[in-house]
């Protein structure tokens, strides 16, 4: 079976490939259990799993029954669990969203696709006006039991209204959880949390992510798995520098820990997982242990994520850091679409490696 | 082109012969004509229908003329086959006019002076019935009226009144199950008021003190109440159409024997959200009563230049929704079509539409003053000459179910309650410092425990910047 997913990575271009095999690599350094499992079907058993655990659970979006999902991540899941449950939606990111939002305020757990956040603009006033503040501006009678799920930030060649990174402004809002798995660990146990947590979830996928192959243990695979929500998770242990970021950026990160490895410099990157409620108590008792930070993000630099975490160490952690915060973001232009264009409008490993050695004194 | 034009020329000239048809008939496929309101009864029917001759169906059931006029042409017996199902073709190139000849007629039971019309349909509503809904009537109105005038003095911050809408907030709410689930736009408090929410709740509410259901968390007439199958209101516009559908989805999936009832105006009706929660609760097959207040404004912009079809009641049919458009101000009228509709929409599980004419004699608000952009005599008119709430009073009354008697004990009485609610809400003290940070979430994050600690150790601190008596 794990020979098939290997193959279909290969077919979706060689792109892929690269990626898949990169992740065997990292995998290797740390690899406990003996068994894999892509990004995609990680979502697609987490969803599988709690529908099955809870009628109340369903699935809406364009595309998501019959032609089992834009990316697949809801394959199979009609055939299962019939069109009341698994509903292809008519195109309006507003109407469906809204409808979401009615549903979940009268009972049901509804799990909402977009086809890219990108497109979650259309329905953002239901998201923040209606889902995000109901539950408070209702005092608590109405609550929003819904998960807002779909490939975010950069893909490959899609241009600017298909690559942007929406983590900073859905994590802005309180009312709000925020959401970013990186392995496929992460994509089972925070969507199986997302899916049974009372309030409203953003859950953040990227779509180049979906075809990459973890390690997975026997705890992860049990139905019953769960992650906790607003907690971190320090995916390579260092002491020299803090690398914090999350989603496809935590791979980079892993990549650069690597390199910096090579050259004396241990590194310790943590995969924040959750964006809102942020984990600021791992960030800074990191920090403290490193003195150094560096932040990496694929969205855009001001107002963004890296921005928070930078002022929430130099707020509590101050008197720790030897060096000036670092951070590392996209540029600030909307996403071109050659490929030159885009690789140079994204963070890239050999960035990551530079700011950790400015860091550390060891570069300009 | 001028030989297609010879063509076309050709074959009008010749239906012309082989249908014996008038000139005019032609004409009015291209034009649109202007509603006839004189004599309507007999001409109209020659121009609506020009096929009368050779239609040999009934036209007595029909309440609204078809939208699009058939041709009786040979080629319409063969049929085409497109996505969607087969369709008639006709070598006829016809548009179908911007509006119909005739708008769609309101449908009303009670005439302007309070009597029932004879051979109306209608449903039955007995003395016990009919004496609630006009009470509540009264008491809505007594109710706005003073809640206004208590903004004016400054005392809440602000207010929407009802006032020319009585009959569409009570009788409507009069026609509903306690389980159907309503979603409010903001002028139907008599809704609530109906399902049993007190005087002292609304002040509550208003004054957002500690027995606020909202716990000080919205603004005025933001009312909820989850007891009442009453959601929450919302500020922005038209989010409660989608949301109403997947209500009712979500009583479809769980097989109650409910609907959900949303309330929209005519200046909402524009909202992208409306366009969506129509279609979709259509596609979706799903239980849900649409009721459109035209009331004529939205804050300063008329009708006029909010769209330009026949109102809303149009609008039912281009989404594959039964529609029907309601004199607003006539309560029995409005009793009977919302009853209907919401035994349509559970029974037969689908949307219904329901345009309720009528008029907002009151400002948008108390942060507007209507007579900036309107005629203080319009709002006159309508106040005295057309007010739905003696309207039905007169009919109330000369069934002998309602005596002057009545009338001035129930003002006087609602009046002191409400101020006495008023007075007491007012002093009754506001939410802790805790409830800040509670609700944010269903369970409190670590972040937001932070800042509440942070928050109570300040102002055990500094007690001299808050105010006197702030209650942590």
């Amino acid at each position: 079976m794990w020979g098939i997913l290997r193959q279909r990575a290969v077919v979706d271009g060689g792109l892929s490939l690269r990626r898949t095999r990169s992740a065997l690599v990292s995998a290797r350094s740390y690899a406990a259990g003996s068994k894999e499992m892509t990004v995609r079907d990680a979502l697609n058993s987490a969803i599988d799993e709690e529908m099955s655990a809870d009628p109340k659970v369903f699935v809406m979006g364009e595309e998501v029954g019959q032609y089992q999902g834009a990316y697949k991540i809801t394959k199979g899941l009609l055939e299962k669990y019939g069109p009341e449950r698994v509903y292809d939606t008519p195109i309006t990111e507003a109407g469906f969203t809204g409808i979401g939002v009615g549903a979940a305020y009268a009972g049901l757990k509804p799990v909402v696709e977009f086809m890219t956040f990108n497109f979650s603009m259309q329905a953002i006033d239901h998201i923040i006006n209606s889902a995000a503040k109901s539950n408070y501006m209702s005092a608590g009678q109405i609550n929003v039991p819904i998960v807002f799920r779909g490939p975010n930030g950069a893909a490959a060649g899609v241009g600017a209204q298909h690559s942007q990174c929406y983590a900073a402004w859905y994590a802005s809002v309180p009312g709000l959880k925020v959401l970013a798995p990186y392995s496929a660990e992460d994509a089972r146990g925070l969507l199986k949390a997302a899916i049974r947590d009372p309030d409203p979830v953003v859950f953040l996928e990227n779509e180049l992510l979906y075809g990459e192959s973890f390690p997975i243990s026997e705890e992860a695979l049990d139905s019953s798995f769960c992650l906790p929500i607003g907690k971190a998770k320090i995916e390579r242990e260092g002491k020299d520098v803090t690398i914090v970021t999350f989603s496809k950026m935590v791979g980079f990160a892993l990549k650069a820990a690597e390199k910096l490895a090579e050259e004396g410099i241990s590194a310790e990157v943590i995969n924040l997982r959750s964006i809102r409620p942020l984990d600021r108590a791992t960030i800074n008792a990191s920090v403290r242990k490193t003195s150094r930070l560096v932040t990496v993000e694929e969205g855009f630099p001001q107002h963004g994520v890296c921005a928070e975490i930078c002022a929430s160490v130099v707020e509590e952690s101050f008197s720790y850091l030897d060096a000036p915060v670092e951070r590392i973001a996209g540029a600030d232009v909307p996403m071109p679409y050659a490929a030159n264009l885009e690789r140079l409008a994204l963070p890239q490993v050999e960035d990551i490696v530079r700011a950790a050695k400015r860091a550390c004194y060891r570069s300009k | 082109m001028a030989i297609w034009f010879a063509r076309s020329r050709n074959l009008v000239s010749s239906l012309r012969q082989n249908l014996g048809l008038s000139a005019i008939l032609i004409k009015r496929n291209y034009t649109s004509p202007r509603p006839v309101f004189t004599n309507y009864q007999l001409s109209s029917r020659v121009f609506l229908n020009p096929f009368t001759s050779f239609r040999h169906e009934s036209t007595a059931v029909e309440t609204q003329p078809d939208l699009v006029q058939q041709s009786d042409h040979e080629d319409d017996a063969q049929e085409l086959d497109f996505p969607g199902g087969k369709v008639g073709y006709t070598s006829e190139m016809k548009f179908i006019p911007e509006s119909s000849s005739r708008r769609i007629p309101c449908y009303r039971v009670l005439n302007e002076h309070g009597s029932i019309i004879p051979n109306s349909d209608h449903v039955p509503v007995s003395e016990k019935l009919a004496v609630r809904m006009y009470e509540q009537m009264a008491t809505l109105q007594v109710m706005d009226h003073i809640f206004y005038e208590a903004q004016r003095q400054g005392r809440i911050s602000f207010y929407l009144t009802s006032v020319g809408e009585e009959a569409i907030n009570i009788a409507s709410a009069a026609a509903l199950s306690p389980e159907d689930v309503v979603l409010p736009q903001y002028r139907e408090p008599g809704v609530l008021l109906w399902r049993g929410f007190t005087l002292e709740e609304f002040a509550n509410q208003c004054f957002g003190n500690k027995a606020d259901y909202g716990k000080g968390r919205q603004m005025p007439i933001h009312y909820g109440s989850n007891q009442h199958n009453y959601f929450t209101v919302s500020s922005p516009i038209a989010t409660q159409l989608p949301q109403a559908a997947g209500v009712g989805y979500a009583l479809k999936m769980e097989k109650k024997n409910a609907c959900a009832v949303t309330f929209i105006g005519d200046g909402g009706t524009s909202e992208g959200d409306f366009h969506a929660g129509l279609n979709f609760a259509a596609v979706m097959e799903a239980p849900v009563v649409f009721i459109c207040r035209n009331n004529g404004w939205a804050i300063s912009t008329h009708i006029s230049e909010q769209f330009r079809s026949d109102g809303i009641v149009v609008k039912g049919q281009a989404y594959g929704i039964r529609s029907i458009r309601v004199d607003g101000n006539d309560a029995l009228a409005v009793y009977s079509a919302v009853r209907s509709a919401r035994e349509m929409a559970v029974t037969e599980q689908r949307p219904v539409l329901i345009e309720m004419m009528t008029y907002r004699v009151g400002h948008h608000s108390t942060s507007d003053d209507s007579t900036k952009y309107r005629e203080a005599d319009e709002i006159q008119y309508w106040k005295m000459s057309r007010n739905p709430v003696n309207r039905f009073k007169k009919w109330v009354e000369d069934n002998g179910w309602w005596s002057e008697e009545d009338e001035s004990k129930l003002r006087s009485s609602t009046r002191k309650q409400l101020l006495q609610a008023i007075q007491a809400a007012e002093k009754w003290e506001k939410q802790p410092l805790t409830e800040l940070f509670n609700d944010v979430y269903d369970v409190k994050t670590k972040n937001l425990e932070e800042q509440e600690h942070g928050l109570k150790e300040l102002v055990e601190k500094q007690p001299q910047d808050y105010p006197p008596g702030f209650h942590i």
